[in-house]
């Protein structure tokens, strides 16, 4: 049976990070090259992890699927990252970071993990600026903010719209400096297909070479999961194609609680469906927000050209429903506001799912220069996309799944339930609460890898003593690895007639229309009917290609029907979750609560708390352990943002 | 829209390669050029046979991995695009569409049109970095940068390392990708320190790795799909000049002659 031990420190707010690095137990320098830890995921958490083990002397082992650790998904975040650093003297402070990340959590995150977050954060702006990252900057030289949702103050750090990309390159250099000095060694182009559990410790993982196909043990002493979100789940989402949970949800059916695993952000600004062949959903950055303004028509059914809409006959929604935030409401709430409209018929654009995104005022206000120096390549992505230009008629945008809030569950230290496994960045749940401000995942991402888990883990490795193990001989390696073939071989085996996107998209379109922007009882009850349904028939008709018969191992429908089987039991999960909790918080919203005026309830007398699923075997319902949560800096309230 | 496609298929590394022709029917001009070989690739598994494989993830034209020739041409039509940013609608109708990988020796196939350009992470492990150990660093604003570096630094920065400008070179040259490094640390205060050892690493790890010579055709910048300018590389020409004079003058101080 497991027990939740969070290991929060107690004390002022202010003072418990600070206290409990002192009272973590330090591994002797010249004792660290004698532990191996495994990195699985090489983006911001898992790379910037990678690299300061590496440094602190720890043997590395990394792993990411893709050629190049460059390519993670962490790559593709457009606006920015929050750091507490005021230097616009607007008023930001550590605790006011802290504050906004708590409340635009809708009050469902641990104070004592967000506190750090903010605190930290100052620290990885001065670490990415001395790494190179080309910060946007001011004339005098100085470092240029600018404001993000959720937020009264501009605390967002930005290198054009390609922020995530410098970040991770600033990683992936210092990554790269290490393998060139043989303190990392990286292993592209291989997956994790499972976690390897020895006397109750995580002492390994078993992976596939995706270019020869050959499937293999590593031992070491811990091993780090920073493999991001599952918001893949939903087929269509901002995520790239090969973002996949199959490395959390091994853990998970190793015995790694899952927390809040219905908590999904969508994201307010992306481009609109356009046919049935859409393979991914396209994010404008929320940072649009700051200029353009947000608004569809008055009246249901009206399809004439949005120039052809008198002001008098628009509704700037957003501004309207809520005059103190505007265009800046955080995003589920923005999202939720864009969905009501287009439920109402006001919808624009030939699906009527999407509202407009209007640069109109600003570039009267700022000139068509200054709006391009801005945002200029995140209009010319837009053109691209949808063949219209953007600073002549108003972009049409529509909410889409972004990124998951909840993931593996992790303690204090960033370890998940099973001893000496960490979950970092997207991957664990611990700073979001049930939604996430923008320009924040950068910063969790960076600070688990850079200043957290390199001291957290120390602790774990200095007071465990294990056994070495030969993972080629070793029974539960052994057992681990055959249990991996031989569904691998299964999946090869059932040479059926539909192909695993076809599986993937009717299980997206399931958790988009049934437990995506509003849920509710029946409809997730409803869901929990069909996706073990739409499994069985995965599991029976799947059409999966043999490897070539001559030449590369390289089977990239292996892969995706690996990992759409995960997502197929991840789903099932995520509704169940979402069916528990009766409340609405932040993105998860339950249609049976809410407020007069149609905002989220919360129910803290009922659910103040982390809901972490344990795996009780397949077919057996997962048991749900409560995390209480204990607000005593901050007291929870309605959310507002009038 | 209908097209016609002549694909290369190669089984492996080893294997030899060939064009195969497929038809591509009732695509919408809104698919994206990779929603379209989806599509080609459903009918293909729906079939029993082997579905062409192609390197993608972001789709959206940041990650580096796509990488087609199409019609002889890195990344396809569209300048300044990545290829999952190119869409069906700069196709006219009824079009034949030849699709290679990257040709390269040093980008050695892996299958169909994927290829494996771990040549480029090896050039950065020669020196595109600047050495900086975690939790080291003071305040970041006691860095000032001025504004047109820090923005020509971006600029070079905006590489995605997709090997575009190696495909495109009649040389095979990674000049492009390894300059543009160059130049985004160079151009930065904080990048000063080794700015000679990165320079003089980087070109040497080049030519370990079997990549061309730059004798400026200028191909590179035309297929970049960040558009990054053939200026880089009269900056690294220059740095690499100037390192390696220095480097000459310390060996001599050394004793190394």
């Amino acid at each position: 049976m497991l027990t939740l031990d969070a290991k929060a420190p107690t004390g002022p707010i202010d003072q418990r990070w600070d206290r409990h690095k002192f009272d973590l137990k330090l591994v002797n320098p010249a004792n660290k090259r004698k532990y191996t830890v495994i990195v699985v995921g090489t983006g911001l958490a898992g790379a910037s992890a990678a690299a300061t083990l590496s440094e602190l002397g720890y043997r590395v082992l990394a792993y990411c699927f893709h050629d190049s650790p460059r390519r993670a998904h962490s790559i593709a975040a457009q606006g920015g990252i929050n750091a507490a650093k005021n230097y616009q003297n607007d008023g930001d402070s550590v605790f006011r970071l802290f504050y906004d990340t708590i409340k635009g959590g809708d009050f469902r995150a641990r104070e004592s993990n967000v506190y750090r977050l903010a605190q930290v954060s100052v620290n990885i702006i001065d670490q990415c600026v001395a790494q190179g990252v080309p910060f946007a900057r001011e004339y005098g030289g100085l470092l240029a903010n600018r404001s993000f949702g959720g937020a009264q103050v501009s605390r967002t750090f930005y290198a054009r719209g390609q922020t995530g990309q410098q970040l991770l390159l600033g990683a992936y250099q210092s990554l790269e400096r290490q393998i060139a000095e043989g303190a990392v060694t990286m292993h592209p182009y291989t997956e994790l297909l499972d976690v390897v559990v020895v006397d109750g410790r995580a002492r390994g993982i078993v992976t596939r070479d995706l270019l020869t196909g050959a499937v293999g043990s590593v031992a070491a002493d811990a091993v780090v999961l920073a493999t991001g979100g599952y918001g893949n789940v939903f087929y269509l989402s901002t995520n790239a194609r090969g973002s996949n949970a199959t490395a959390i949800w091994r853990a998970y059916k190793r015995g790694a609680a899952f927390a809040n695993p219905c908590f999904t952000q969508i994201h307010p600004t992306c481009i609109p469906v356009s046919g049935d062949f859409q393979s991914k959903l396209t994010l404008m950055s929320e940072s649009l927000r700051n200029d353009g303004r947000v608004w569809v028509p008055l009246r249901a059914g009206d399809t004439r050209a949005p120039g052809a809409i008198a002001e008098s006959e628009r509704d700037y929604f957003l501004e309207r429903k809520y005059p103190s935030f505007g265009n800046l409401a955080p995003r589920d709430i923005a999202s939720r506001s864009a969905k009501e409209v287009c439920d109402e018929g006001r919808g624009v654009g030939p699906t009527g799912l999407g509202v407009y995104l209007d640069f109109a005022d600003a570039i009267r206000r700022l000139g068509e220069a200054t709006i391009r120096e801005r945002y200029g390549n995140l209009f010319d992505m837009y053109q691209r996309i949808t063949g219209e230009n953007p600073y002549a008629v108003p972009m049409r945008i529509y909410p889409a799944v972004h990124y998951t809030m909840g993931g593996l569950w992790v303690d204090y230290n960033l370890m998940t339930t099973i001893p000496g496994l960490y979950a970092i960045g997207e991957a664990n749940f611990s700073d979001h609460g049930a939604n996430r401000l923008g320009a924040s995942a950068l910063m969790q991402g960076l600070a688990d890898g850079y200043f957290v888990l390199p001291y957290t883990i120390g602790d774990y490795l200095a007071q465990t003593r294990s056994a070495p193990v030969d993972p080629e001989t070793h029974p539960a390696f052994r057992a681990v690895e055959a249990e991996v073939t031989a569904r691998l071989q299964r999946l090869v085996e059932i040479r059926g007639r539909r192909t695993v996107d076809s599986f993937h998209r009717e299980l997206g379109t399931v958790m988009w229309d049934l437990c995506g922007m509003a849920r509710s009882d029946a409809g997730l009850r409803l869901a929990l009917e069909r996706i073990p349904a739409i499994r069985e028939a995965f599991w029976s008709d799947v059409a999966v290609p043999t490897a070539a018969v001559a030449g590369s191992g390289l089977n990239q429908e292996l892969e995706k029907a690996g990992r759409v089987a995960d997502f197929l039991e991840l789903g099932e999960l995520m509704c169940r979750d979402a069916l528990h909790r009766t409340e609405s918080c932040g993105g998860h919203f339950r249609v049976e609560s809410q407020t007069p005026e149609g905002e989220a309830l919360r129910d803290d007398a009922h659910f103040s708390y982390a809901a972490a699923w344990e795996y009780a075997g397949d077919g057996a319902p997962p048991v749900l352990h409560r995390e209480p949560l204990q607000f005593e800096v901050v007291t929870p309230s309605q959310r507002s943002y009038k | 829209m209908d097209f016609t496609l002549h694909v290369w298929r190669q089984a492996g590394p080893a294997a030899r390669g060939r064009f195969e022709t497929y038809p591509a029917r009732g695509i919408s001009d809104h698919a994206s050029f990779l929603e379209m070989l989806d599509i080609v690739n459903q009918g293909l598994i729906e079939r029993g046979e082997d579905p062409i494989a192609f390197a993608h993830d972001c789709r959206e034209g940041i990650c580096g991995s796509c990488s087609l020739m199409i019609d002889g041409v890195a990344h396809g039509p569209m300048r300044g695009a990545a290829v999952c940013q190119v869409h069906m609608r700069s196709f006219t109708a009824g079009a034949e569409i030849r699709i290679e990988p990257w040709r390269a020796a040093a980008f050695p196939v892996v299958k169909d049109l994927v290829t494996d350009r771990r040549a480029l992470d090896r050039i950065i492990q020669a020196g595109g970095f600047i050495t900086e150990r975690t939790g080291g660093a003071r305040d970041a604003n006691e860095i000032l940068v001025p504004k047109t570096d820090a923005d020509a630094a971006m600029d070079a920065a905006a590489c995605i390392g997709c090997g575009a400008c190696v495909a495109a070179c009649p040389n095979a040259s990674s000049t492009l990708f390894t300059a543009a490094k160059i130049a985004h640390l160079g151009l930065l205060p904080q990048g000063q320190p080794e700015r000679d050892r990165r320079v003089l690493g980087m070109v040497a790890q080049m030519d370990l790795e079997h990549l061309g010579g730059c004798t400026l055709y200028g191909e590179c910048q035309e297929a970049c799909p960040k558009s990054i300018s053939i200026d880089v590389i009269s900056r690294m020409n220059r740095d690499y000049l100037r390192a390696s004079v220095a480097e000459r003058e310390e060996r001599t101080v050394a004793g190394f002659g």
